[in-house]
């Protein structure tokens, strides 16, 4: 260590973390991780799922889940070995000097407890503080959180606050106690785009304001651009890249870094205009004024007067948050859904309502692909039958066919033949998207309808899928309705975009119009919630955000 | 060797891996108990019915292993038999049960809506009536014989079996892969044989095993009654309700069916709730 | 939706199930074979005798009609008369009742807080000696048939040891002692049949509990460990072992069938089964639907205490 730097407020030595399975065999998740924390600074753990870096941050609280243990290593707060402490000491060492802030407040919380209880639980227990201080106390937190009333909403029950309030309630529980190290695990990941860099804005500033070190978990390298002085690299358990946030940016040393930073969601710097077909032609799919709605009389509208179409060999990005409507659409479209008025054409045919009444011939042009492929595929079929069984309900292809065209299928989407006989459970999650992928493609359709292909995957499996999406196009001039929240991976895929809010589609066009000014003010707040890779960037986000909700406030469709 | 053959052998083969001592005891047990109950009539030393002695509740000798019962007969040979009769008894009745069972349940839960409200509410009625109850009332009237025993349990079985695999079956009808099925046009059936069934047999596995025993427990708790297997033909619980003079003379004739019942009973529990904790499975609480 | 919206719709089911069993118990008993007016009569019954009870009984009404006759009687308390002996049904079930609600409240006293007690104990430490120890013993006891934990326990304490009554008949004279020594061993016998279903019951329920981000979150909150349980996990819990509680106290209601009978205890489990062996309807109908009725409103109690212990439902949005 430098004589030049201050002492660390959180050494961390060789930690070593170890999974026993059922039989006991035991499998290193975390294998020698180092890094030092020094006061009031921000340090980022970044990787992608597996790389450890949740069970580090919760190694540091001497902490290992069921299943788990630290098998070497030490943790040192300020000189202080964390590791070695009995039970009693560590609760009081987690109550006060490093606190949690886990991935979702919404499960994090104990649902059968009212928020101040839970928030001002430690203090008051151990006592630190009064009550009334501690209510107190939290209060003041509440309001530098930006929480709407401050003095009333902690009587609330969890679940009667929205789940970007509750993240933030979560960080006042947190930091009650004035701890000297906050663990942020993912904390805005569950969270919508456009609420999430409200909600890290309000964590900046808290750290900042009161100087607390803190450790961020994360596997977005873009987002944690604006709150890290340091990051660590991190895969498989093992640590890839450690250095100050500007040297990890501007020039990554490993080449993992280097991929990490392709991948990150960020808008491309120039959005390619659209192909147009030489010859106007007609549209492969329309939907036409269409409107559906859930519950028993289908009164709760979901989608309102919904206009689109899509070409041949044409991607159609459809975009906005949860409850926008976008997934109820490709559910209409596919026929799982009945609409309330409006119908769907396929070549200028209108399709059935439901997919028992549409002829095979039809089901077969459009096909559907599933957000999460570890629960999309059934984990007792083999990939061999998924792929096949397409193939032969709507190809009429015999048992030996089928199989020679899944051996070829496999090829397509790059993955081995002899996968054929494997399970799902055995894949990796990519592997799976491709399977999922494959399943589609195994109908031969025109149309794809992909719902949040890329949302569950790591970035950099993410860019292979939509690398694998892009060649199957050019090859088989296949239309995607590309269904997502990322507006920044829709930048560079799609040909049209249509953008959705409340159940209406506010803006649609070709790509590069729809999102060059001037464009409509919920596709500013998105492209507005697209990290950018300099530091300053959030507190202008946050400015402009402000301004664009009030905005929105004005607009028709939020008027319901 | 077929692949499909070669998945099925090498998930066999993990399975006796995970196998504990004392889960592979009561396998052992389980296995052993039926072929004694196949076997019965080659194993057996002497005959069901056979009297072979003058004195009741003998202690056991060289030539009657466990003694003899209150008629004189050989307490070794009718606890073989009667493990036939008991055994023969709860797999039939289990089978059926699951029969109906599984196939309204999952019928019931693909259909959805108001069929599937209807018919759970009317199984729960059913359910509201105590077993027990049921039972004595409708075998009463009929008369106690093989075939009215075995519908009527295999009946009350039914509901409980309908509820598990309804559960059960709903679970997987709203997952993705099945809906993946739904959007490709498949039919309900193709969709219960090929999606829902193979995700609902291993808990359907265990539930086998909780009913066979529930249906063990309830056989001989009828014949403990006088409502079950009638003489000349014993099971399990006759055995036990007949020698229970047995503990006044200080003789233990009436403990060895009665160890008999709670040997199977434990040995069948123990391998369910390793086969549930293996597959991380659960059932929907039921008693 | 609201509070007394969603337990008036607990309500409604729960009287729609009573009227569903009341048919099935009138329908049950009323057409399976055997002639109620031949019952009566026995061997000296001539044809002119047997059509003069079918109109008395008014058996030659259809079966629609009958239903309704006996379900307004049985509504405004009248359970008619035995035929076998003509006693007033109603009088005997009360004297006999309370006998049983004597004996399965002593259960429920004993059985409930000692389960989840156990059940608790065991899902703090799951893996533990103390889980071991407790799981295994409830595993193996649950193998057991309730007739022959009674049986085991009368070859023990009446009959080897001496200390206790074999048979459990009451006499007007017993005072409180004389109560409870006739009533250990049926008691004890009934508590055994359902603890261990309690035990295992209340232990998954809690663990379930205890797996959640929730108590992993007030762990790394450093909350003491017996905080965490009692504040954090048992109010998550409540629910489900309120559940498991009425379920294994409908449970009681057959299990008294059997314990009655063995212990020849004066209650109303002995006497459907006397009625049923005599083909005495009107007091199987009258059991049944009170074993019935219980069974139902034991399971709505519990439903209706689930809904009121969620914060989710007090509280809403």
């Amino acid at each position: 260590m430098k004589s030049d730097r201050p002492e660390p407020l959180l050494a961390v030595r060789g930690l070593t973390v170890a999974a026993r399975d059922k039989r006991g065999r035991e499998t290193v998740i975390v294998d020698d991780v180092s890094f030092d924390v020094a006061p009031g600074a921000v340090i980022a753990l970044i990787g992608e799922s597996g790389s450890g870096k949740t069970t580090i941050s919760l190694g540091c609280m001497g902490y290992a889940r069921p299943g788990c243990h630290i098998t070497g290593g030490s943790v040192m707060l300020q000189g202080q070995s964390v590791l070695d402490q009995p039970l009693p000491a560590l609760q009081r060492l987690r109550g006060k000097d490093i606190t949690y802030v886990a991935q979702s407040a919404a499960a994090s919380f104990n649902g059968a407890m009212r928020i101040d209880d839970q928030v001002i639980e430690i203090p008051v227990i151990t006592g630190a503080m009064t009550r009334a201080e501690a209510l107190e106390r939290a209060r003041g937190l509440y309001a530098a959180l930006g929480l709407p009333d401050p003095d009333t909403i902690g009587r609330r029950y969890p679940h009667q606050v929205s789940g970007g309030q509750l993240q933030r309630l979560m960080a006042a529980m947190a930091m009650i106690s004035d701890p000297r190290l906050l663990i942020l695990d993912e904390p805005t990941t569950a969270l919508d785009v456009t609420t999430q860099i409200e909600v890290l804005h309000a964590f900046k500033t808290l750290i900042r304001d009161n100087r607390t070190a803190a450790i961020y978990v994360t596997h977005d390298l873009s987002l944690v651009a604006q709150v890290a002085d340091h990051i660590l690299v991190l895969r498989d358990g093992r640590m890839v890249e450690h250095g100050p946030t500007e040297q990890i940016i501007a020039a990554p040393r490993a080449p993992y870094t280097r991929a990490l930073m392709d991948a990150a969601h960020v808008m491309p710097e120039e959005i390619a205009s659209p192909r147009i077909a030489a010859v106007p032609e007609a549209p492969l799919l329309q939907v036409r004024g269409v409107t559906a709605g859930y519950g028993r009389d289908r009164e709760i509208i979901a989608l309102r007067d919904i206009d689109l179409s899509i070409g041949h060999g044409q991607t159609v990005g459809v975009i906005g948050e949860s409850g926008s409507g976008k997934t109820t659409l490709g559910r209409i479209i596919s026929g799982l859904m009945a609409p309330v008025s409006g119908e769907v054409l396929l070549d200028g045919r209108p399709l059935a309502a439901r997919v028992a009444q549409r002829a095979r011939g039809d089901l077969k042009q459009v096909q559907f692909a599933f957000q999460m492929a570890d629960v999309a595929l059934n984990p007792r079929q083999r990939i061999g039958k998924i792929l096949g069984r397409p193939m032969r309900f709507y190809r009429g292809l015999g048992q030996a066919e089928s199989d020679r065209e899944v051996a070829r299928l496999l090829e397509r989407v790059e993955l081995p033949t002899a996968f054929a006989q494997r399970f799902p459970p055995e894949l990796s999650g990519g592997q799976r998207q491709r399977v999922n992928l494959a399943r589609a493609l195994a109908a031969e359709p025109r149309l794809i309808i992909c719902d949040e292909i890329t949302s569950a995957l790591d970035t950099i499996v993410a860019q292979q899928i939509l690398d694998l999406l892009a060649s199957l196009q050019k090859d088989l001039n296949l239309s995607y309705m590309f269904i997502t929240h990322d507006i920044a991976t829709v930048a560079r895929i799609a040909d049209r975009i249509a953008v959705m809010r409340l159940g209406r589609i506010v803006q649609q066009g070709p790509v590069d119009q729809v999102l060059t000014p001037p464009c409509h003010e919920y596709t500013r707040l998105l492209l507005n919630s697209v990290p950018e890779m300099r530091t300053d960037w959030l507190d202008q986000a946050v400015h402009e955000r402000r301004r664009l909700v009030a905005a929105l406030d004005g607009t028709p469709e939020a008027k319901r | 060797m077929t692949a499909r053959a070669a998945g099925w052998r090498w998930q066999l083969r993990e399975a006796a891996r995970d196998l504990t001592p004392g889960v592979a005891l009561a396998l052992a047990f389980l296995v052993a108990v039926a072929v004694v109950g196949l076997l019965a009539p080659w194993i057996a030393p002497y005959g069901e019915g056979q009297i072979l002695t003058n004195e009741s509740f003998e202690p056991p000798s060289a030539a009657l292993w466990l003694g003899s019962d209150y008629l004189g007969r050989d307490v070794l040979s009718r606890l073989i038999y009667g493990v036939r009769v008991t055994l023969f008894l709860a797999l039939v009745i289990t089978f059926l049960s699951f029969l109906a069972g599984v196939t309204l349940g999952f019928l019931s839960a693909a259909h959805g809506g108001r069929t599937d409200m209807a018919m759970s509410r009317l199984n729960d009625a059913m359910l509201s009536f105590p077993a027990l109850m049921l039972a004595l009332i409708v075998i009463n009237s009929l008369g106690s014989s093989f075939p009215v025993l075995i519908c009527t349990i295999a009946f009350i079985d039914m509901t409980r079996v309908f509820r598990v695999a309804r559960a059960l079956a709903s679970d997987i009808m709203v997952m993705d892969y099945v809906e993946a099925a739904v959007v490709r046009g498949e039919g309900k059936a193709w969709i219960i044989w090929h999606e829902v069934l193979p995700n609902a047999l291993t808990p359907l596995a265990a539930e086998f095993g909780i009913r066979f025993t529930y249906a063990i427990l309830f056989i001989s708790a009828l014949s403990f009654l006088g409502l079950g297997v009638q003489p000349p033909q014993s099971d399990l619980g006759v055995m036990v309700k007949e020698n229970m003079q047995a503990l006044l003379y200080g003789a233990y004739t009436t403990l060895y069916p009665a160890l008999g019942i709670a040997a199977i009973a434990v040995s069948m529990n123990v391998f369910v709730d390793w086969l549930l904790q293996r597959s991380s499975a659960k059932l929907p609480d039921e008693i | 939706m609201k509070l007394t919206e969603i337990i008036g719709r607990r309500l409604l089911i729960g009287v729609a199930t009573l009227l569903f069993v009341s048919v099935l118990v009138f329908v049950g008993t009323e057409i399976l074979p055997g002639d109620v007016a031949y019952a009566i009569l026995g061997r000296g019954a001539t044809p002119e005798l047997l059509q003069q009870v079918r109109d008395r009984l008014g058996l030659d009404e259809p079966l629609v009609v009958r239903y309704f006759v006996w379900l307004t009687a049985t509504l405004s308390g009248d359970l008619g008369t035995s035929l076998a002996n003509g006693t007033d049904i109603s009088t005997e079930i009360a004297r006999r009742g309370s006998n049983t609600l004597i004996l399965a409240l002593s259960t429920a006293v004993v059985a409930v807080p000692l389960a989840v007690a156990l059940g608790l104990l065991a899902a703090t430490r799951p893996g533990g000696a103390v889980d071991r120890v407790i799981s295994g013993a409830s595993l193996a006891l649950i193998s057991f048939p309730d007739f022959l934990v009674a049986v085991a326990l009368v070859s023990i304490f009446a009959v080897q040891l001496g200390w206790l009554p074999a048979i459990a008949s009451i006499r007007p004279s017993y005072d409180l002692f004389d109560w409870i020594r006739v009533l250990i061993l049926p008691v004890l016998a009934l508590v055994f049949t359902i603890l261990a279903h309690m035990v295992r019951m209340t232990r998954s329920a809690v663990l379930n509990v205890l797996s959640s981000p929730a108590i992993e979150m007030a762990i790394l909150k450093g909350v003491p460990r017996r905080r965490l349980l009692m504040r954090h996990a048992l109010p998550n819990a409540i629910g489900p072992i309120i559940n498991v509680i009425a379920l294994n106290l409908a449970y009681i209601v057959s299990g008294v069938v059997v314990i009655e009978t063995l212990f020849n205890f004066p209650g109303l489990g002995r006497y459907m089964v006397e009625a049923v062996t005599n083909r005495d309807v009107p007091i199987v109908q009258a059991c049944a639907m009170i074993f019935c009725s219980v069974y139902v409103l034991l399971n709505l109690a519990a439903d209706i205490l689930a809904v009121i212990a969620n914060p989710r439902v007090r509280y809403p949005k």
